[in-house]
């Protein structure tokens, strides 16, 4: 099955305007995650918040919607929440925390709850784990490279990155600009060659933009709690929706992209295991 | 071997494999069974020897003899009865604690499971073995020995007590990251009191076969009740990776780079920093950044990597999806 165990799938967005402003597409994280934070489902959350360096983000632990909404936005790069969940726990005395990753991220944390040999009390605490889509992560010096080296603009300048259409975009103040994702293959992390996940199928609640119109998003719900909290959400106007069928592009897109990172990466296994390396899939 | 390991938990817990539901119910009545069969056999074993306590070994001959006797004499249905409820409580599996060298934080970890220690400790298994356990001198028969801590070499004790637990339990469990992989007693280099030659540190697999292993610095509360409960579910799928443990003898923060950077498997997810109980790792560059002095090669980052090995469908089963 191309998307994983799932109770309901919609598109759907932010109903608040100023998260509407600063999101990538839906704000589908940020309302989530400040609606729980609001509602005492979580206390805290760990997102990727902006350092001083453009587009290198690092974990933030963020303990009002103010700081959550902050870090509104997809950064194409590494910010491996993970590793300040201990801290949120262990000195922030957070009990129930909320976070977002990609499905790698994702596939890590629920490693650790099913499997938690040396995180004493820390498996228990996370409240709402939300995933977003993910095709591939750059290192940050890829990015670079597509931004200074193809595309003629500067980290510093731009103010939006963004996949669609077959293409990587930038927003600098100047203008938008596209280049083809081809032109970007191979830059991408070589672990994520042999990811058979798009749309991070252990998450509480996965998100991405594929499948619904501009400026909505397309969500899974898929836990019992992750079920829950994106309900009481959307029936406290946080969020509002759609069903699947009346947007374009819909599922049908979303198939063949969730499909064809399942194929192209059980190629690649294939072909490293051949050649005797390992594979964990 | 699974299928001998999985037989001889099960015949030693006295339970199949319960289908899920009608759980409280179900323990509720097991648990009250298991409690009248104790205090029949207690009955029993009390009718005739009661005259002297004799030493654990005769004890146990004796019981053997009185069960064949018993057996052979099996015009009595109702004999016949007791004899069988006896041979089922006894089925309840003997587990022995060694402490070898290591600072007991694993077997403080397994206390602070609370709320499941008595009925563990009463009802679900009988500690036969174990310093400040259990006051006995020669080391029984055991179903399953938890090992904690690494073998010093140089203490003759320890190599012979090591050898006398292969020789007399059913499984051996590597109970934490000493027993595991030498994890800190790897940097002794002797030179200390009370004996200053006793340099030599080595995971038990140096020294024996080991049949399953629980890494952690210590093994969190967590994965000893996980560990329990699979036990007595009889749940060999969760055990799985423990089994395959086993012969690691060997971990450090760089085997991350290793087994798993080096392999073209990273994706920078942090999940091994977030299990590293030391703060040795850092993410640089998306990439684990060990620090090998504080590294004390206990295993849990390359243990919790989702790339080393992945239980996809426990997880969905825990998630319930």
């Amino acid at each position: 099955m191309a998307f994983g165990t799932y109770k309901e799938v919609v598109s759907a967005r932010a109903t608040d305007k100023a998260i509407q402003k600063v999101a990538q597409d839906g704000g589908i994280v940020t309302a989530l995650l400040t609606y729980a934070l609001e509602e005492n489902i979580i206390e805290g959350a760990i997102v990727a918040g902006d350092t001083e360096d453009p587009w290198k983000p690092e974990p933030t632990i963020a303990m009002t919607p103010e700081e959550i909404i902050a870090a509104a936005g997809t950064k194409y790069t590494f910010s491996p929440n993970a590793i300040r969940l201990k801290e949120a726990v262990r000195q922030y005395g957070l009990e129930k925390i909320g976070t977002v990753g990609t499905p790698c991220q994702v596939m890590g944390l629920r490693k650790m709850q099913s499997y938690p040999f040396a995180t004493r009390f820390v498996a228990d605490k996370i409240a709402l784990l939300i995933g977003i889509f993910c095709m591939e992560n750059f290192p940050r010096d890829s990015l670079k490279t597509f931004v200074e080296g193809k595309m003629n603009s500067s980290l510093d300048n731009v103010n939006k990155m963004d996949i669609g259409k077959g293409k990587f975009w930038i927003t600098d103040p100047e203008k938008e600009s596209g280049l083809a994702l081809k032109e970007t293959h191979g830059y991408e992390q070589a672990g994520c060659n042999i990811c058979l996940d798009y749309v991070a199928e252990l998450a509480d609640v996965s998100t991405g933009s594929v499948g619904s119109p501009d400026g909505w998003s397309t969500v899974f719900t898929r836990t019992d709690s992750g079920a829950d909290i994106f309900t009481a959400a959307v029936e406290a106007g946080v969020i509002e929706t759609k069903p699947m069928d009346d947007v374009k592009p819909g599922l049908g897109l979303l198939e063949k992209l969730a499909n064809g990172k399942k194929d192209k990466g059980r190629k690649e296994i294939e072909r490293r295991v051949n050649m005797g390396l390992p594979s964990p899939f | 071997m699974l299928a001998r390991i999985k037989k001889s938990i099960r015949k030693f817990l006295g339970l199949e494999a319960k289908p899920d539901a009608e759980d409280d119910e179900a323990k509720a009545e097991t648990q009250e069974k298991l409690k009248t069969q104790i205090k029949k056999e207690v009955e029993a074993q009390s009718k005739p020897a009661e005259e002297a306590k004799k030493e654990a070994d005769a004890k146990k001959a004796e019981e053997e003899a009185q069960a064949k006797k018993e057996a052979e004499s099996s015009e009595q249905l109702t004999k016949e009865s007791s004899t069988q409820e006896v041979e089922k409580v006894a089925d309840k599996p003997k587990i022995g604690y060694i402490h070898m060298s290591g600072c007991t934080g694993d077997g403080m970890s397994l206390t602070e499971n609370y709320d499941i220690l008595s009925t563990l400790l009463t009802d679900m298994v009988d500690i036969v073995y174990g310093t400040t356990l259990v006051d006995l001198w020669e080391m029984p028969e055991m179903d399953l020995a938890l090992v904690e801590g690494s073998v010093c070499l140089q203490d003759e004790h320890s190599v012979k007590e090591l050898m006398e637990v292969r020789e007399k339990s059913g499984l051996v469990c590597a109970f934490g990251s000493c027993a595991m992989t030498g994890c800190f007693t790897r940097y002794a280099r002797g030179g200390q009191l009370a004996q200053p030659k006793h340099e030599s540190f080595v995971p038990i697999s140096d020294l024996i076969k080991v049949d399953c292993a629980i890494p952690g610095c210590p093994a969190s509360p967590e994965i000893i009740a996980k560990v329990v409960v699979a036990l007595i579910n009889g749940d060999m799928d969760y055990l799985q990776p423990m089994l395959d443990m086993a012969a690691c003898n060997l971990a450090c923060g760089c085997d991350l780079q290793t087994n798993v950077v080096s392999k073209a498997l990273c994706t920078g997810c942090g999940t091994c920093v977030l299990a590293c109980p030391t703060r040795a790792l850092e993410m640089v560059e998306g990439r684990p950044s060990h620090n090998k002095n504080r590294c004390i090669k206990c295993g849990a980052c390359t243990t919790h990597c989702p790339r080393t090995w992945f239980p996809a469908e426990q997880i969905k089963k825990d998630l319930g999806l």
